[in-house]
């Protein structure tokens, strides 16, 4: 009944959204001049927002299969890629990327190409087959292509270990915003960042994603654009920073020559808390060797066109040509916050950096840093330190030490932007985090419910019955990944890659030449994800442990080994084993014919 | 040769070029990262800096809604689109 008329309504329902959260912005903004403290703006922002999203969560509850694994296959091109881009952009690339990149320059950009790059191949090779094909989840297809329990039960596993490596960073992330914003303990805000997760989520399954996957984007796009655009205008950097801070860029190459990059001593760096680096690489100086720049890109883009929980969303789509469409509008919705990343990055560094304005402190004597209101705060939630290595009592560039998180974080206190926008860009951490960790959370517990479960426990398990489990499954895992979370064992970014090292060593070439490649079959597949998830997590350990490597691929890019294993082990098993039977290849071949009946026949 | 053994021959060739065309601004011009970025490219930026912050990611979105239109023609050609719209 909603449903129907939802659909047709999507633009003016998300416009009154829209405006209605712009409201609540200037409603926060009015009470902060009224004398509302920062904390209760915090609060607010952080409360607010998980509200809505629950009870778009809740409105979008289904009892039916199709509604709740593909959103009942409606979900219009250019909303898809809206939610798409709130699935994908995941706390690390709102919290972290800025971060990195005002920190290591150009080597780290070469995340930005890879994790945009990726989703060429998402379009051509796959987004449309798999759409085609009519599956609910990506072992679904492995499955059904391939034949038989244990290429499905491979997939299962690939998934696992690559989409669980991620969310435990996502559940990570999620607690550290909500323990700063509702300044709690970490160890309980990851639980009640769990629960905003799964309020999401558990009802209606990725109908209820999606919905609130376009809510998040909205969050999130104006929190990270808002902020940048202010400070560059207030810097007089510049009314669109985007294409006016060439003279920034230039003056932050100027500042670093007239400073030079000092190293620290071992004994001097020791002093530094963890995590907390200084700016020790050009800011737009060629600084990476080209291999090293490319394998990294190369290795998120394959690993781009393997993550499930990216794939799946090109199931919802209506058609098979509105799934190529909704990757462009994807990567569109991507580029607007990735595009910006690098402009934070240069506003952030020179405000910090340059004498010459009011912001700056390098160059100012320690007494003076030290009694700057910003300092302390950041100082004392421990993303900010200052030390005086060589005892002249100014600061100098390697004696001032920040957290990658501060990038985002702190920038707009710094420049003097009034504490709204911080309270908007927790929340937009917060819509980052939370979107990347449903989609994750219910991949998984999809492909557990629908592969393993109803197609191999239990073929004959009612709707009711099949629903009951996924969600009970969703509620495991999450647990599951907040226990994990909780003992942060790995960094937010770290994991993040790791999980897309894993997805393309196990899944990327099962995937491709199996719409590309008729002679691939049930052997060659089974080869290419044990060898290629085998051989990587070898590697990984091997490199861990003090292993030198080969061919400069580091524990960043290891999956290229992973895939460069998987794609041979398919090819050569497949070819010694027999072809696929005559159905097989008719079902590849109406695969690759975008109109009619999808495969599966639903 | 079939209809449809046609149509998957045009779709293939067509894949070639965007990866082609794909590989070149992902992975090609950053062989020539250091030379690249001694040279002032659009809005002034340094043309390596650029592109990796806006030039092969801007080049991406638009490759996909040409290769999207492109695939669309192919399959009308051959009588595969699809009823109804998006």
């Amino acid at each position: 009944m909603i449903k129907g008329k939802f659909i047709d309504n999507l633009p003016k329902v998300y416009g009154i959204y829209t405006g209605g959260f712009i409201g609540f912005i200037i409603l926060m903004a009015i009470g902060e001049q009224m004398g509302m403290t920062a904390k209760a703006i915090g609060v607010a922002f952080v409360a607010f927002t998980i509200f809505i999203y629950a009870l778009i969560g809740y409105l979008s509850r289904t009892a039916q299969a199709d509604a709740y694994y593909v959103a009942g296959r409606q979900v219009p091109t250019v909303f898809n890629g809206m939610a798409t881009a709130a699935d994908w952009m995941s706390g690390a690339s709102f919290v972290a990327m800025a971060g990195g990149i005002y920190f290591k320059g150009y080597g780290y950009m070469a995340l930005l190409v890879g994790w945009t790059g990726g989703y060429i191949l998402v379009a051509t090779l796959l987004a449309p087959y798999l759409r085609k094909f009519g599956c609910y989840t990506v072992p679904d297809f492995i499955g059904t292509r391939y034949g038989g329990n244990l290429a499905r039960l491979c997939a299962v596993i690939v998934l696992t270990v690559a989409s669980f490596t991620y969310v435990t960073a996502q559940i990570n992330a999620t607690g550290t915003i909500a323990a700063v914003a509702l300044d709690i303990d970490f160890g309980y805000a990851v639980y009640i960042g769990l629960i905003s997760i799964l309020l999401c989520s558990m009802l209606g399954g990725m109908r209820a994603v999606t919905w609130t996957q376009v809510a998040q984007y909205i969050v999130l796009i104006i929190a990270y654009l808002l902020p940048i655009f202010w400070i560059s205008n207030k810097m007089g950097a510049g009314f669109f920073p985007h294409f006016m801070l060439a003279d920034e860029v230039a003056r932050i190459g100027e500042l670093e020559q007239q400073f030079g990059f000092v190293k620290n001593s071992a004994a001097d760096l020791a002093t530094v808390p963890k995590g907390l680096a200084g700016i020790t690489k050009a800011h737009s100086a060629v600084n990476a060797t080209p291999w090293a720049f490319i394998s990294l890109a190369l290795a998120m883009m394959m690993g781009t066109a393997s993550l499930p929980h990216v794939m799946m969303r090109y199931f919802t789509t209506p058609s098979v040509k509105a799934a190529r469409k909704s990757v462009g509008w994807s990567l569109f919705f991507i580029f607007l916050l990735y595009s910006s990343a690098p402009m934070l990055a240069t506003l952030s560094k020179l405000s910090l950096i340059d004498p010459t304005l009011p912001t700056g402190i390098i160059g100012k004597s320690f007494a003076e840093v030290q009694s700057i209101d910003w300092f302390q705060n950041w100082n004392q939630a421990n993303l900010m330190f200052i030390s005086d290595f060589n005892g002249n009592g100014t600061l100098e560039l390697n004696e001032f030490f920040m957290g990658g998180k501060a990038v985002v974080l702190a920038t707009p206190e710094i420049a003097g932007l009034p504490y709204v926008i911080s309270g908007l860009v927790a929340a937009g951490g917060m819509a980052a985090a939370m979107s990347t960790a449903d989609g994750l959370i219910l991949a998984i517990a999809n492909a557990i419910s629908h592969d393993v479960y109803y197609k191999m426990i239990d073929p004959k398990a009612e709707t009711a019955k099949r629903l009951l489990v996924a969600r009970v499954l969703l509620v495991v895992i999450g647990f599951a990944g907040a226990t994990i979370a909780a003992m942060e064992i790995q960094g937010i970014l770290g994991s993040v890659i790791w999980a897309f090292d894993f997805a393309m060593s196990g899944l990327f070439f099962p995937l491709v030449l199996g719409v590309w490649w008729k002679r691939a079959n049930r052997e060659g597949a089974i080869a290419g994800m044990v060898l290629g998830l085998g051989s990587a997590i070898w590697y990984l350990v091997w490199v861990r442990t003090g292993g030198s490597g080969f061919l400069g691929l580091t524990q960043l890019t290891f999956g290229i080994f992973g895939a460069g294993v998987s794609f041979v082990a398919m090819v050569v098993v497949s070819l010694i084993t027999s072809a696929p039977d005559a159905a097989t290849q008719k079902m590849v071949d109406e695969v690759r014919i975008p109109s009619g009946r999808t495969v599966t026949g639903k | 040769m079939s209809n449809a053994q046609k149509h998957w021959e045009k779709s293939r060739s067509l894949l070639w070029i965007t990866l082609a065309i794909w590989a070149v601004f992902s992975m090609g011009i950053f062989l020539f990262g250091a030379e690249m970025n001694e040279v002032t490219g659009p809005f002034g930026y340094p043309w390596t800096y650029w592109f990796t912050c806006q030039g092969s990611l801007g080049i991406f979105v638009i490759l996909i809604f040409w290769f999207a239109n492109r695939q669309e023609k192919i399959d009308e050609e051959f009588g595969f689109n699809e009823r109804g719209d998006d």
